[in-house]
């Protein structure tokens, strides 16, 4: 019984931390930015739809979409207002970008999650499922949300996998993550590339914070705890590797659950982050990191 | 002129460390014509201040993004805060300790996390600071949890000692961390900051330099984190490491000027400032001072000392 109430909630769990780590380790892959306003980018996502749905009345469907929209919006705002002047800039050291990229992105994450916090509060919010009802699985009660939550994801991940490799557009992303300068040897606008990467990014940050919004709800102070996760789930499986990322988010995300059942909620997090230490330790690059 | 004088002689040639030591001589003598509301505000802006030059140390010379400074800060804080309710030792014993428990510490942190680079790094020491803050949760009945430690002593009632003590701690801080900044050693650092491959053809031990690098700057952190305990006689969470207090010492040193050491201190000065200034604006003060920050990242990024100075970034 609790076997299998730690199977299906840790599944459903895992494959919410799959899809938000997913766009997170795309846009490392592609160019090399680590975004550390990602968790903002998903809170301003749910709260988005929580304020369509709840205040403006408009439904949980179009509620949802204006989430996802809202997010898609504001990581575009990310990328032209904070990551490509930074990108751009002469005043910089080439070699000492990143770190700027890191500090100005982390910035932005806490302007964002001040402001929310500001207009609406530190409560957390839930948003509408947009499926109601309990299902029973193996003799688990489990909300319907939950599954619809889980489909969502890997439908979503199976149709990134789709447009990445079966494309044009998808493999010059590909290419961009290999080798940035053999693609634009070829004829490929490198600008669109990572346009288009960032635009996907935001999309899957929208639906993730979306869904994560329906199955747990977050509030502001989610923020740095969503960042941290998906940072460490991409490092764990390998920064820029989509399929270690994947395997990585299940690794965590069953850890904080069977923690949560078999020990208690208080120490969730703990196991995750000694076995992030000791795979830095061990093994820096990550489970199927490249060098 | 042995390489002592020299070094000595380089440290007190500059022009920027005269002027400092000029204001640090009209600062001491605040106390004497301003409020007590305000030392008191300045008095917790020098410690903050220490923890800036400390944390510019990493980045600014070993380029290492240290997402962690409250580990480091919060262990000599609670260190020394703990012995202090446990057996009320000395002061000067607590502070000892809390400053060796920050080596310690960052010993122990830096020797996986160096292993690794650039973000990695960052991610290690974040993930330090989360374990950290788990721990003081969890073992409530030594750290007092989540609401916080009292300590039974302070070094000082009187306002006006506190902040002497704070200037006085600050500067000496100051100097020591400007004379390594600016001595070989510096140099050493900077260069295997840039590129760490090439510095160790030269034949110079890389690791070792960041790791003593490390162990200055979590020596300082300790102590002042330890001091900052005895100064307001409560230690928590919020106070001393959560994140959040890890990112404005980070947002002090990025404003301030990254590579400057001073320019910490000044950073930080206009962070607390700025801080007690928009409080009736509530969260969005902290709003205000992000972006603020995020515009001397994205226009200045040589921060405040760097335009006063006008020190120009090589391209």
């Amino acid at each position: 019984m609790l076997f299998w109430q730690i199977l299906i909630d840790g599944f459903a769990i895992s494959a919410l931390y799959a899809l938000g780590a997913t766009g997170f380790t795309l846009i490392f892959g592609v160019s090399g930015v680590l975004n550390l306003s990602h968790g903002a980018l998903m809170v301003a996502a749910v709260v988005a739809a929580w304020v369509a749905g709840g205040d403006l009345g408009v439904g949980s469907y179009l509620g949802a979409t204006i989430g996802v929209l809202v997010g898609l919006a504001l990581t575009m705002l990310t990328y032209f207002a904070v990551v490509r002047p930074l990108q751009l800039t002469r005043k910089i050291r080439e070699q000492e970008k990143e770190i700027f990229i890191l500090t100005a992105t982390l910035l932005w994450g806490i302007m964002i999650q001040e402001l929310i916090a500001y207009l609406y509060t530190n409560n957390a919010k839930t948003v509408l499922p947009i499926v109601e009802g309990v299902v029973m699985i193996a003799g688990v009660r489990t909300p319907a949300n939950e599954i619809f939550t889980a489909v969502i994801c890997w439908l979503v991940i199976g149709l990134l996998w789709l447009l990445v490799n079966r494309t044009r557009a998808g493999k010059a992303v590909l290419a961009a993550s290999m080798n940035a300068r053999g693609v634009t040897l070829l004829g490929i606008e490198l600008s669109f590339v990572y346009v288009a990467v960032w635009a996907i990014y935001g999309v899957l940050v929208g639906i993730a914070g979306v869904l994560l919004g329906m199955f747990l709800g977050v509030s502001s102070y989610s923020v740095g705890p969503l960042t941290a996760s998906a940072f460490s789930i991409v490092v764990l499986g390998g920064l820029g590797s989509v399929s270690g990322s994947l395997i990585a988010a299940y690794v965590v995300g069953y850890l904080e659950t069977i923690t949560a059942y078999l020990v208690s909620p208080a120490y969730r997090t703990i196991p995750a982050l000694l076995l992030l230490v000791f795979v830095m330790y061990v093994r820096p690059r990550g489970l199927l990191g490249r060098r | 002129m042995s390489p002592a004088f020299s070094l000595v002689g380089r440290i007190f040639s500059s022009r920027t460390l005269w002027i400092s030591l000029i204001v640090v001589v009209l600062a001491s003598t605040l106390p004497l014509y301003v409020s007590g509301y305000i030392l008191g505000l300045l008095t917790i802006a020098y410690y903050f201040g220490v923890f800036s030059m400390a944390w510019d140390l990493l980045f600014g010379f070993a380029n290492e993004v240290n997402f962690g400074p409250t580990f480091l800060i919060g262990l000599g804080a609670y260190t020394a805060g703990i012995l202090d309710n446990l057996y009320q030792p000395p002061i000067l014993l607590c502070l000892i300790a809390g400053a060796l428990a920050a080596v310690t510490g960052g010993v122990v942190l830096a020797l996986p996390a160096l292993r690794v680079r650039g973000p990695y790094f960052g991610l290690t020491t974040l993930v330090a600071v989360l374990m950290l803050q788990n721990f003081v949760v969890v073992a409530a009945g030594l750290t007092g949890g989540e609401i916080g430690l009292t300590v039974p002593d302070v070094i000082s009632i009187d306002d006006k000692v506190n902040y002497w003590i704070a200037l006085g701690f600050m500067t000496v801080s100051g100097l020591i961390l400007y004379g390594i900044a600016r001595s070989p050693v510096g140099l050493i650092l900077q260069a295997s900051g840039q590129d760490a491959v090439q510095a160790g053809a030269l034949g110079f031990n890389v690791t070792k330099h960041k790791l003593a690098a490390f162990i200055i700057s979590a020596f300082f952190s300790g102590l002042a984190g330890a001091l900052l305990v005895f100064y307001l006689g409560a230690a928590s969470v919020g106070t001393f490491i959560d994140v959040t207090v890890g990112v404005q010492v980070i947002i002090a040193a990025v404003i301030g000027g990254r590579r400057t050491i001073l320019g910490a201190v000044l950073g930080s000065i206009f962070l607390i400032g700025a801080n007690e200034a928009l409080r009736p604006l509530g969260d969005l003060s902290t709003f205000i001072v992000s972006a603020m920050a995020l515009v001397v990242v994205l226009l200045f990024p040589s921060g405040l000392l760097g335009l006063l100075t006008r020190t120009k970034e090589a391209v």
